[in-house]
């Protein structure tokens, strides 16, 4: 027979990746109840980016003749794209705890399931949106390259360690003050704009004075490395020269390591938390 | 044949911290007019409690006399503030039937999804999903999302579910009041042939003649203390002195 043990000490992520079948049974719980009653279901994701796209292409690109950027549809797209994803993970991460309390409050499972399950149902939502991307700039004239895959690969793991550690830590504060909720709305209203998406990265630059640590560090924000590795993944002007900002190999190894350290402080976090949120909830 | 411990509650105390305001400004004018802004409730003073293999045991007391938490503290929902709480084997824990149920799935959906949340593998969930089915008696609705459910329907497919996830110890809270009389002697039955099979049983419940047929023993809380520890006949005798 098995011994005494302490219950309700969770594995933490760990315990996630062994309970591998619950979490699929919860994203697919979430992405049912999203499209509930709705004939397309999933389909929805592929129609929405396909429209934005679409939008972009001939408004910016045929309509304005847009061109201090070339190829501005794909440039903006690609950004949007990753800015999206991570904030639809991050957003819904964010309350992944608060909006299972029922269930935190139950039952003893590893709360890190929960959001972990909404960065997983963002990550669902963003394989359409990169296959239209991925249409979008064959259309424009881009053919595929191994370092773009590369370059790609990167950009999806980094947003994905990114948004689950910064998803541990606001799930678990979301659960003591509520407020948190709402900040993250705000900060991720605008986090579109501290990266570059909608503009070129030179502008920046002159803007902060190259060189300067305010560059730096807009330069060693981990969403702005994953904007410009999708572009350097599938903008077709990015192997011209001058068109990307330089050092993105090392920006990028960078940022990996700051998203694995906030992996860990998150787990550090949830765990110290998680001990409190059947009470609080 | 001495049986080994199978939940052991050793110096576990649990306060609970009751906060009034979360909200800066009434914390603010409340400050200044000297009006306390939470208040601390004891739910458990600290306890000591060793049940064993096979036994099952009936959590008895008034309303807030510290059953519920308990109980929580066993199933690892809570953690104690002093002292530890150890458990041998699997656990299941009914602490609300249908606790995980989702209005949006279908039955057959939530079975797989309940299942999981109660800690069964895919293999044994494939094993026993006929059994479940059967025993929850909701025939043609198993393909048909739960929301359309009558409320006795959805019972039996979540108190189903939890009955067959083969616990060792079995934790079980005011639930058995559910569906109508036929399933509830089934459940019942059901319990006490998990009883029987050797496994653990903690009963909390209001139901003082379902709670001497289905347990050995009583113990019963008053105040977050141990107040009677003994025979299941003595115990509900006890209870019925005080209240």
């Amino acid at each position: 027979m098995s011994e005494l043990v302490v219950q309700g000490v969770g594995g933490g992520l760990a315990e996630v990746a062994r309970r591998r079948y619950l979490l699929s049974l919860l994203v697919r719980k979430e992405l049912r109840v999203r499209y509930r009653a709705s004939v397309l279901g999933l389909g929805w994701s592929y129609v929405k980016p396909a429209v934005t796209f679409g939008v972009y292409f001939v408004g910016l690109g045929l309509v304005l003749r847009q061109n201090t950027i070339a190829d501005y549809a794909v440039y903006l797209f690609g950004g949007l794209v990753v800015v999206t994803a991570f904030s639809e993970a991050v957003g819904n991460a964010t309350r992944s705890v608060v909006t299972n309390g029922e269930l935190v409050r139950k039952v003893f499972l590893p709360r890190e399931l929960f959001p972990v399950a909404s960065v997983c149902v963002a990550g669902v939502h963003l394989l359409p949106q990169v296959l239209v991307l991925v249409v979008g700039a064959l259309v424009s004239g881009w053919r595929p390259d191994g370092v773009g895959v590369l370059a790609l690969l990167a950009c999806v793991v980094l947003v994905a360690l990114l948004s689950t550690g910064l998803g541990l830590v606001l799930s678990a504060v979301d659960v003591l003050f509520r407020d948190v909720e709402n900040v993250v709305d705000l900060v991720l209203a605008v986090i579109v704009w501290t990266s570059p998406v909608l503009y070129p990265t030179h502008l920046v630059e002159s803007l902060l004075g190259p060189g300067s640590w305010g560059f730096a560090l807009y330069q060693h924000n981990p969403l702005t490395v994953a904007v410009d590795l999708v572009h350097r993944a599938t903008w077709p002007a990015a192997t011209a020269p001058g068109a990307l900002p330089d050092g993105l190999v090392g920006r990028t190894v960078v940022a990996l390591a700051t998203s694995l350290v906030l992996l860990a402080v998150g787990q550090l976090v949830f765990r110290r938390l998680s001990g409190r949120f059947a009470q609080e909830l | 044949m001495a049986h080994q411990v199978a939940v052991s509650v050793e110096g576990a105390s649990k306060h609970f911290r009751l906060r009034h305001t979360h909200s800066l400004k009434e914390g603010l004018v409340w400050a200044v007019q000297g009006r306390p802004r939470h208040e601390d409730f004891r739910a458990l003073e600290t306890l000591d409690l060793d049940i064993r293999e096979g036994e099952s045991v009936a959590l008895l007391g008034r309303n807030g006399s510290g059953k519920s938490t308990l109980l929580k503290l066993v199933a690892g929902v809570m953690s104690p503030d002093s002292g530890r709480v150890r458990v041998r084997g699997r656990l299941a824990g009914l602490l609300e039937v249908g606790a995980g149920f989702h209005p949006d799935l279908t039955g057959r959906e939530n079975v797989h999804l309940n299942a999981a949340i109660l800690g069964m593998d895919p293999g044994a969930i494939r094993a026993r999903f006929d059994d479940i089915v059967e025993f929850a008696d909701v025939g043609p609705f198993l393909d048909t999302q739960v929301r359309f459910y009558s409320s006795g329907m959805f019972l039996r497919l979540a108190f189903s579910v939890a009955v067959h996830t083969d616990p060792d110890v079995f934790l079980v809270d005011e639930v058995l009041a559910v569906g109508d009389e036929a399933f509830r002697d089934k459940c019942i039955a059901r319990i006490g042939q998990l009883s029987a099979e050797g496994r653990t049983l903690v009963v909390v419940s209001h139901d003082l003649p379902l709670v001497e047929r289905l347990c050995d023993r009583g113990v019963v809380l008053d105040a977050g203390r141990v107040v009677h520890d003994g025979p299941v006949v003595a115990a509900v005798e006890h209870l019925r002195a005080v209240l």
